[in-house]
């Protein structure tokens, strides 16, 4: 018997899927990610997990989640609240019931629903009460599903139960009409060497497909392709960004890759891809703690690599000292900061913006260096790219300013074009020339010329001991150190000339003008937009160059009666542009819980600024 | 005759005015580097000396070499970078005991462990002298100093143990003064493919004045000091009539040649080769005689030759040859 079954045709969906930090939640958030993107619709991600790798099963603490919001427009951010929540445990629901939609679609694995996992999580059993009106629920005995499925898969009940992510999966690919191929193809790429486990969660994604076929009186989703411009696309993280970004400035620099670094949360993945690009010739350093990280890599940087070193907050701390080094011997290097919650260890899994002041002046002695952020998942190649070409076209190092969400989180990148980015010519001594002195300025500019090791006749000595102007020797003059210390400044204001002007959404002039900066552009240009679709009169400009900031800003600041900073910490860039411009009318909406801005929450924060 | 073997240690001499105390042990040590790297068949602009922080460190000042004056603790990462960079270069890292043992310790002994081909001078007057006078961790249990005002309560290092206890493929040890043989070692640490640890034991003329005369002491040095050469027997002593044996519990024991009926015949030889450490690290321990020369040289593959190995292997069957190979890799899909 055909039943015609009625579809919710929706411009943006926000799923999510969630469970035990063992469940494979990220592995099923991906897949499903990567097959939307391939059947043409915009898409989102953030994963949320514990710092634990597997905190006790079935509590709170262990709840691991991949959210995604997938979109036939424009889609900036992983969604607030959840159209399609999958929890594969009490645990799972219980954190994030109240993430759910009214009207949404729940999918429970309804075996793992027992009296012990409810008690786990001190709960009553969310289906004897009212607590979920208006959802539609699909209560799917996964756990059997992929037991009866994969009864003759020759795996035991262990391997078995893994697969149960994949039941999950399945049901939510038939939810939105997905094409399975892709997730075969990659079951089948990832386990080529056991045949037997690729077919059995080939089979549990068709068990929970086929049983959401089998569904009566569900109604399932349709999310049509967007409209995206023309080219070759990839779906790509923050991390893998940083890491492409970083190496391709390195070739367009023509100077081989140099990472030292020390593994640490949620950075790790930069030298983790580092280390797997030998074939193009990379060299990986895995230090033996932060600090050796960087300094192999400023150690690289005398030896005339493009060199570079990734961390986050507790790490760039230990870093503090060795960054002075390369700011006085005036050596290029990047230094990447996926910022998370802190202080000390803080949130290491969770995003926050408050490592900017530490970025900008976490340092003895007036050592000024440039600070740059990127905004997006993808756009951290674009300010890694950049981040490197201003380091070796300066002669200093660059602090590079990511966090946690845009970090992890993914979306669709057209592909760039390495013809397309443009040259980084490193500052090396002329061959021939006579007398050269390490600190003399290249003509028009406040740059020094790079001798390194290895070329004849310009052996020189430079160190962290204040350098005489030109010459380069150690000196103790009292003028001499403050004709450095400006000289030194100068230079990376100088770098304002080289930044692109800062640009403005909306009008020129108002009454509101909204500030954001780093990794919340998503969450703050979306709650922009709907605001503007509401009638809503403000403008927004988002700062991806900190410092030194582009030179148009103040232009901008002054043609509003208020300026109001949006940042996932206590009020730092707040901190900074009063310090900057003093003279403004400075509002302030701040969050600091590990989560990214909601666009609800801005909007009210934006409407009651405009009101008050 | 290639231009290169023309030079003299004057050629390394920079225009740097060489500010140590009159009568300070790095003046010695200076001439003697200067002196071997003029021997040493490479290009000056091939050297690169890389320092920390302390007396020691303002070495690369007064070399006319590529040099960096970094920070302290860190001349061993610092080294490890420039090195694995450009394998190419002569890397000298400067050093001394508190700069590498105690702020610098864990990448003193990351640095050995990892074989790095940097040549390490780690001066050893057992005091912190730059910042006038507290106790380093190679000051003696009980030592007076500025911040041990009733003696330190603490073990000393013993650098060439510690060294060779974290798998050190060279560790050689001299004294400041003895230019000649300090050259000869030099020479020998640059042939060495791997970390060359070389302890000279420094005298602070100002902080720690004589913390080494118990056997420098020209009247006793002969017979409290120990010069090892490799394969010739552990001989010493003002008459040539001391050697040293292993007991019965294997430890190394000072015996004299012609009591006992002990012969020449019985002494050891050393066998700086043996890949075993064992003997390596008692000869290092051994406070009378103290054992000057090459201890240990063994060969091991050094950290940039496995970096470049792999990086050889890995590109032979590569598939990406370029970053724009490696954007359009893996799962990419085409919206036209």
């Amino acid at each position: 018997m055909e039943t015609k079954k009625p579809i919710i045709e929706k411009e943006h969906v926000v799923i999510k899927f969630t469970g035990d930090s063992g469940d494979g939640m990220q592995l099923t958030g991906h897949q499903f990610s990567d097959t939307s993107a391939l059947m043409g619709n915009e898409v989102v991600t953030f994963p949320d997990y514990p710092a634990e790798i597997r905190a006790p099963k079935g509590t709170i603490g262990g709840v691991s989640g991949f959210q995604l919001n997938i979109g036939k427009d424009e889609v900036r951010t992983p969604g607030d609240f959840v159209d399609v929540l999958v929890a594969m445990n009490p645990a799972a629901l219980k954190a994030n019931r109240q993430w759910l939609k009214a009207g949404g679609t729940l999918i429970v694995d309804i075996d793992a629903f027992t009296e012990k996992n409810l008690n786990k999580v001190e709960c009553v059993n969310p289906f004897d009460n009212d607590d979920l009106d208006g959802v539609q629920i699909i209560k799917a005995p996964m756990t059997k599903m992929v037991q009866e499925a994969l009864v003759d898969s020759g795996l035991d009940n262990k391997s078995i139960l893994r697969s149960r992510n994949m039941v999950a999966l399945g049901i939510a690919y038939w939810l939105f009409q997905r094409d399975l191929s892709y997730t075969e193809d990659y079951l089948r790429e990832k386990f080529s060497k056991k045949p037997e486990v690729a077919q059995a969660n080939i089979d549990a994604v068709k068990a929970g497909y086929n049983f959401g076929e089998n569904l009566q009186y569900i109604r399932s989703y349709k999310v049509n392709r967007a409209f995206i411009t023309p080219g070759t696309y990839r779906n790509i993280n923050g991390n893998l960004a940083t890491a492409w970004g970083l190496l391709a400035a390195a070739e367009k620099a023509n100077l081989p890759l140099f990472l030292g670094s020390y593994p640490i949360t949620p950075a790790s993945e930069i030298l983790q891809e580092i280390s797997n690009r030998k074939d193009l010739g990379a060299v990986s350093f895995q230090a033996e703690d932060e600090i050796a990280g960087i300094a192999t890599s400023i150690g690289a940087s005398f030896a005339g690599h493009f060199a570079c070193t990734s961390t986050s907050g507790p790490g760039l701390a230990l870093k503090s000292e060795a960054v002075n080094l390369a700011i006085i011997a005036e050596l290029p290097l990047v230094i990447v900061d996926v910022q998370r919650g802190g202080p000390s260890t803080g949130l290491p899994t969770k995003p926050e913006q408050s490592d900017l002041l530490q970025a900008l002046w976490g340092r003895n002695g007036a050592s000024p260096i440039p600070v740059i952020a990127a905004s997006t998942p993808s756009d951290c190649f674009e300010y890694a790219f950049n981040a490197g070409k201003i380091a070796v076209e300066n002669m200093t190092p660059v602090l590079l300013l990511t966090d946690g969400f845009i970090a992890n989180g993914s979306q669709p990148w057209k592909i760039a074009s390495m013809k397309d980015l443009p040259e980084i010519k490193p500052r090396f001594v002329k061959e021939g020339k006579e007398n050269y002195f390490p600190y003399e300025r290249i003509e028009g500019t406040m740059v020094r010329e790079w001798a390194v090791p290895g070329m004849k006749n310009y052996e020189h000595r430079i160190g962290g001991l204040e350098k005489m102007a030109v010459t380069g020797g150690v000196s103790y003059e009292p003028l001499n150190h403050e004709v450095m210390t400006f000289e030194r400044a100068k230079k990376i204001a100088d770098i304002a000339e080289q930044i692109p002007e800062q640009q403005v959404y909306g009008k020129n002039k108002g009454k509101l003008l909204i500030i954001g900066w780093g990794g919340t552009f998503g969450h703050i240009y979306t709650a922009y937009n709907e605001l503007l679709e509401e009638g809503v009169e403000v403008s927004y400009t988002h700062f991806n160059y900190i410092n030194p900031l582009p030179k148009n800003t103040e232009d901008i600041f002054k043609n509003f009666d208020k300026i109001l900073i949006c940042e996932m910490n206590e009020g730092q860039f707040l901190k900074y542009l009063r310090t900057e411009f003093p003279q403004y009318n400075y509002k302030q909406y701040n969050k600091i819980q590990g989560y990214p801005f909601t666009i609800s929450e801005l909007k009210t924060a934006i409407k009651q600024n405009l009101e008050d | 005759m290639s231009e290169k073997q023309q030079l003299t240690f004057k050629d390394y001499k920079s225009d740097a005015e060489v500010r140590w105390c009159p009568g300070c042990g790095d003046i010695a040590i200076l001439k003697a580097v200067q002196t071997a790297f003029a021997e040493m068949d490479i290009p000056k602009e091939k050297f690169a000396v890389i320092s920390g922080i302390g007396c020691s460190s303002r070495f690369p000042y007064y070399m006319d070499t590529y040099g960096f004056h970094t920070i302290h603790g860190r001349a061993g990462a610092i080294a490890s970078g420039v090195k694995t960079a450009n394998p190419d270069l002569s890397v000298w890292q400067i050093t001394g005991d508190g700069d590498a043992l105690a702020i610098g310790g864990n990448h003193f002994i990351h640095e050995i462990r990892r074989n790095i081909d940097v040549n390490v001078l780690l001066f050893n007057n057992q005091i912190y002298g730059l910042t006038k006078g507290q106790y380093s961790p190679t000051s003696l249990f009980g030592q007076k100093t500025k911040t041990s005002p009733y003696g330190t309560v603490e073990a000393p290092f013993n650098p060439g143990s510690l060294s060779i206890g974290a798998g050190a493929t060279f560790f050689a040890r001299g004294i400041d003064v003895n230019v000649k043989d300090n050259v000869e070692i030099l020479l020998e640490m640059e042939k060495h493919k791997g970390i060359s640890i070389f302890e000279i034991l420094q005298n602070c003329v100002i902080f720690n004045d004589g913390a080494h005369s118990y056997f420098t002491d020209r009247e006793n040095k002969a017979d409290r000091q120990l010069l090892v050469k490799h394969g010739e027997p552990m001989i010493f002593g003002k008459d040539n009539d001391k050697g040293l044996v292993l007991d019965d519990e294997y430890r190394l024991k000072v015996v004299n040649i012609g009591e006992n009926g002990i012969t020449k015949n019985d002494i050891l030889i050393h066998d700086a080769h043996n890949t075993s450490p064992i003997l390596h690290f008692e000869l290092a321990e051994l406070k009378e005689p103290v054992v000057l020369g090459v201890i240990r040289s063994v060969n091991k593959v050094s950290y940039h030759e496995a970096v470049y190995e792999q990086i050889e292997q890995v590109q032979a069957t590569a598939k990406n040859k370029s970053m724009d190979d490696l954007l359009s890799s893996g799962s990419t899909w085409v919206v036209e």
